[in-house]
C-alpha cells in the first residue's frame, strides 16, 4: 500500500509515493535527504528529531507521513544560512550552545516554539520549556543562557 | 525501530471511522494525535493491521461553553487547553495542570479524546475527567451512548469502550464560580508522567466547607476521586488542624504500589503532603484570597 504526499519543506514542494508506517523523520532524511534532522530514541523521549508543522513543534518520529500530506514543515535547514544563521543559531554559537550537536536540531526547534509561545521570563521556565530534549553531552548552562540571549534581545528591541 | 506494515484508512465521517475500526475485528487501532500509540508502534508492542486515523474527520476539535458545561471535542490538543481563555476562565483546575502534561512538542499534537482513551494513571486528563465528573461521548457502529468518566476508567491502560467505539466529545461541568480550587504535582522531571497528583475544590458558605471535591492520580491503577476525603472536609473550616487531618484521611485512601521511580511508602507519604497543601491552596482561594 502505498500513499501520494505533497508537503512543503522548508518553503519547497516535494511530492512523494510513501508507505503509510513511514516516520515523517525517516522520509525527512531518506526520502528527501534532508538529514539536518537528528534521530536518536525514535519513541518521542529525546527530541533530537524536533521539527515545525505548521508552526507548531512536533516529534517528527511520532508521525506518519502520510499525516504530512499538505502541511508546511521547517527542519533545521530552514533557520538560517551558514553565512546568514537567524537569531537563535547565532546565539547558539556566541553562548557556545552546542557541543557535540547531536542534539542541537531538536533545542533549535523547540526553542524556536517555546520563544513564541511563552514570555520565558526566567531560566527556570527555559529549563521547564527544554525539559523534553536531552543533550548527552549535559551542556544546558549553555543552550539556557543562548536563549536567554535572544529574550533579551527580543525585550530590548520591543521596548 | 519502525513501526510493522499496516493499511491505513482516514475516513472523513465518524460513523464510517467506527465501522472502519469494526471491520478490523479486534486489529485494528485508532489514531488520534498519536503520541501514546506511535512509540507503541516504533517499539512494534502494537502490530495492529489496520490505522483508522481520525484526522479527516470535521469539527472534532473545539472547546465552546453549553450552559453550565464546557464542551470539548476528541481531537482538541493538550496545546489549545492549555492556551484557552475559555479553560482558564471555566475550568481552572484544568488550566494548572496543562503545563504539567508531558513537553510542549508532544501537547502540540496529543489530542483529549486519545489522552483520555490511551487510560494512563498517571496522565493528568483522566484524571481531570474523574475530578470534575465529565461526561464522555462515544460513537459504535449501532449509535452513541455517554459514559461518566468514574466508570470509564477500567485498570490501568484500559478502558471500558466497546471496540468499535470512538470518543468524539467530552463534557466537563463547570465548577460554582467561588469555589476554591487547587492542583498539586511531583514528577521526576518536569513533564514526566506524575509520581503523585491532587486536585481539590471547596465551596464555602458563613467561613465552613458545604461542598468538596478530591481526584487523586498516580496512587492506584486508574486516577480517583476521593468521597471519603469529600466527606471528611465537608462542615470543617480552614486552617493548619484540618489540612493536616485531611491529608491523614487521603493517606489511609490510597494503598499505591512500588515501581522503578519511588517506594509505595514515598508515594503514600508525597500524596499527603501534596493534600495538605492543596487545602491550603484551596481554601485560600475560597476565601477570596491569593493563594
Amino acid at each position: 500500500m502505498k500513499m501520494d504526499i505533497v508537503v512543503t519543506v522548508n518553503g519547497r514542494k516535494y511530492q512523494a509515493s510513501i508507505e503509510p508506517r513511514l516516520l515523517l523523520s525517516d522520509f525527512l532524511r531518506d526520502t528527501i535527504g534532508l538529514t539536518g534532522t537528528h534521530v536518536g530514541c525514535e519513541h518521542g523521549v529525546c527530541g533530537a528529531c524536533t521539527i515545525l508543522v505548521n508552526g507548531d513543534s512536533v516529534r517528527s518520529c511520532l508521525t506518519l507521513a502520510v499525516r504530512a500530506d499538505g502541511m508546511d514543515i521547517v527542519t533545521v535547514e530552514g533557520l538560517g544560512t551558514p553565512d546568514h544563521l537567524n537569531a537563535l543559531q547565532t546565539e547558539f554559537r556566541e553562548k557556545h550552545g552546542l557541543q557535540c550537536g547531536f542534539c542541537t536540531p531538536g533545542m533549535l526547534m523547540t526553542a524556536m516554539d517555546l520563544l513564541r509561545k511563552y514570555p520565558l521570563a526566567s531560566d527556570e521556565e527555559i529549563r521547564e520549556g527544554l525539559s523534553g530534549n536531552l543533550c548527552r553531552c549535559t551542556g544546558y548552562q549553555n543552550i539556557v543562557a543562548a536563549i536567554r540571549s535572544v529574550v533579551s534581545l527580543r525585550n530590548g528591541s520591543a521596548s | 525501530m519502525k513501526p510493522a506494515a499496516f493499511d491505513y484508512i482516514a475516513p472523513n465521517s465518524l460513523e464510517a471511522a467506527a465501522e472502519a475500526i469494526a471491520a478490523a475485528n479486534g486489529d485494528g487501532k485508532i489514531l488520534a494525535g498519536g503520541q501514546s500509540l506511535m512509540p507503541l508502534l516504533n517499539f512494534r508492542m502494537a502490530r495492529p493491521s489496520v490505522i483508522v486515523d481520525l484526522m479527516h474527520i470535521p469539527d472534532m476539535s473545539f472547546i465552546e461553553r453549553r450552559g453550565d458545561t464546557v464542551a470539548i471535542g476528541a481531537l482538541t490538543r493538550h496545546v489549545d487547553l492549555e492556551f484557552s481563555d475559555l479553560i482558564a476562565q471555566k475550568l481552572p483546575v484544568m488550566a494548572a495542570a496543562m503545563p504539567h502534561v508531558a513537553h510542549l512538542a508532544i501537547r502540540n499534537k496529543g489530542t483529549i479524546g486519545g489522552s483520555l482513551s490511551h487510560a494512563d494513571p498517571a496522565a493528568e486528563l483522566p484524571m481531570l475527567a474523574v475530578f470534575y465528573g465529565a461526561t464522555i461521548k462515544v460513537q459504535g457502529i449501532s449509535g452513541r451512548r455517554d459514559i461518566l468518566a468514574e466508570d470509564f476508567f477500567v485498570s490501568a491502560l484500559t478502558n471500558c469502550l466497546d471496540p468499535d467505539e470512538i470518543v468524539f466529545e467530552i463534557g466537563f461541568p463547570v465548577l460554582t464560580s467561588h469555589a476554591g480550587w487547587a492542583f498539586e504535582e511531583v514528577a521526576r522531571r518536569f513533564g514526566d508522567f506524575a509520581l503523585a497528583s491532587i486536585a481539590v475544590s471547596l465551596e464555602i458558605l458563613d467561613n465552613r466547607i458545604v461542598d468538596a471535591r478530591v481526584a487523586v492520580m498516580g496512587v492506584a491503577d486508574t486516577p480517583r476521586c476521593l468521597r471519603e476525603a469529600e466527606k471528611a472536609l465537608t462542615g470543617a473550616q480552614g486552617g493548619s488542624k484540618t489540612a493536616a487531618r485531611f491529608a491523614e484521611v487521603v493517606r489511609a485512601c490510597v494503598s499505591p504500589e512500588s515501581d522503578i521511580h519511588v517506594s509505595a511508602e514515598y508515594r503514600k507519604n508525597l500524596i499527603g503532603a501534596l493534600a495538605e497543601r492543596a487545602f491550603t491552596t484551596a481554601w485560600t482561594r475560597a476565601v477570596g484570597a491569593k493563594p
